[in-house]
């Protein structure tokens, strides 16, 4: 320190000298230096808790992974097989009234179903069953209507498949099958 | 790093008033084109005098003692610096809690902005903007040998009093030579109570009061 604080007043307003200063005033110092101080102990205490928070964080991944995997979606219907015509397309919802997916029937009669939001930023994906494609109209993203898979635009990863079953004149969703590839 | 032998002096009875600190002040980089001094008059019934209001930097800064944000620090060479803007909260309990009146908020950044001695010149070894263009002396950046040769009849105080709050500064104040108050007592001289009668106890026998410092220097022509 280069001023001199010898002389009157002090640096605390009590006139105390540091040691019998509040614990405090180490907290919130008023001199930059100190202000701007990492102490070894400080910063292996953060680095210490980072990565036990990193830890943490990786078991409570590796247990929602886990309870998506064994966590099974109830069947439930989702149209009438005569609701939709050959080259039609419904939107439904499953398996929470949050997770809009769409329905295609291609011109053979086979039906379809994919998750609604594109694997890109989440835009809703239009079905263009006459090209055999489900376009996205955000960044001109484009699916194989087949597979799912990406043809164009920015989207990398195939949208979620969505198992059927036809019974009974019914269409049943059984489960969502999220994919990366 | 203001260098250690250049220190500040005001020297409150050589202010003529001429407002050209306020507006130099404005010119310095630092002060986002805002004067952070101001002129304060005496006894505005009975005198023109003025008196220039810079940041005495204190030893024990009030403002970073009440600041709720932590927001308020002091460099190493002593100099308190304006509200770092990432803390500062904009709450005023350093324009309120400043003995001197330095601090100023700024409603607009939601920021406190006060005086920081030009940091940006006086880091670099230049004079702040105000004592570069003081054209009576009245505001001195120098060491101590120039301003014991420019001014052989005052010498500088550094200690003030606010009721019971003993301030010690960096900023240097030109008194009377040999005349010298252990310290300026700057309460009771707002109040107009020159003998500070009433005043709190443990008080040094040296005591006179600002506006008594200045009308004594008139009777002696001014200080020199």
């Amino acid at each position: 320190m280069s001023v001199d604080r010898s002389e009157g007043g002090g640096r605390f307003p009590d006139g105390r000298p540091e040691a019998e200063q509040p614990a405090w005033r180490r907290d919130f110092p008023i001199d930059a230096a100190q202000d701007a101080y990492v102490a070894r102990r400080d910063y292996a205490k953060f680095l210490v808790l980072t990565s036990f928070g990193f830890v943490v964080g990786q078991f409570g991944i590796a247990v929602a992974g886990l309870r998506r995997a064994l966590g099974r979606t109830p069947a439930r219907e989702i149209a009438r097989v005569d609701d939709v015509p050959p080259g039609g397309a419904a939107i439904f919802h499953y398996p929470g009234p949050d997770d809009p997916c769409l329905l295609v029937r291609a011109e053979d009669g086979s039906f379809l179903a994919y998750g609604q939001k594109c694997t890109h930023l989440s835009c809703a994906v239009v079905p263009h069953v006459d090209r055999g494609r489900i376009g996205c109209p955000c960044h001109e993203g484009a699916f194989d209507l087949a597979t799912g898979r990406p043809l164009a635009g920015p989207p990398r990863r195939p949208l979620p498949l969505v198992k059927l079953e036809v019974r009974g004149g019914a269409v049943y969703a059984l489960g969502v099958e999220e994919r990366t590839t | 790093m203001v260098p250690d032998h250049l220190m500040f002096f005001i020297d409150p009875n050589r202010c003529i008033g001429c407002q050209s600190c306020v507006h130099a002040c404005s010119e310095c980089d630092t002060h986002k084109g805002m004067s952070m001094i101001h002129l304060e008059y005496v006894d505005r019934q009975r005198s023109v005098q003025t008196a220039p209001v810079v940041c005495m930097h204190c030893d024990s800064p009030t403002c970073a003692e009440v600041c709720p944000a932590d927001a308020i620090k002091r460099t190493p060479d002593g100099v308190v610096q304006s509200a770092r803007k990432p803390r500062c909260v904009a709450c005023n309990n350093c324009v309120l809690a400043c003995p001197f009146g330095v601090p100023k908020s700024n409603p607009g950044l939601e920021l406190m902005m006060k005086c920081d001695m030009c940091y940006d010149r006086s880091s670099a070894g230049l004079k702040p903007m105000c004592a570069t263009v003081c054209p009576s002396g009245a505001l001195f950046f120098g060491t101590q040998e120039q301003v014991e040769m420019l001014r052989p009849r005052s010498e500088p105080i550094n200690r003030f009093r606010f009721g019971r709050q003993e301030v010690a500064t960096k900023v240097r104040m030109m008194v009377p030579r040999g005349r010298a108050p252990e310290f300026v007592d700057v309460v009771a001289a707002m109040e107009g109570r020159p003998d500070g009668a009433g005043d709190e106890p443990g008080r040094g026998d040296g005591f006179v009061p600002v506006d008594m410092l200045m009308a004594s220097l008139y009777e002696d022509g001014g200080s020199r």
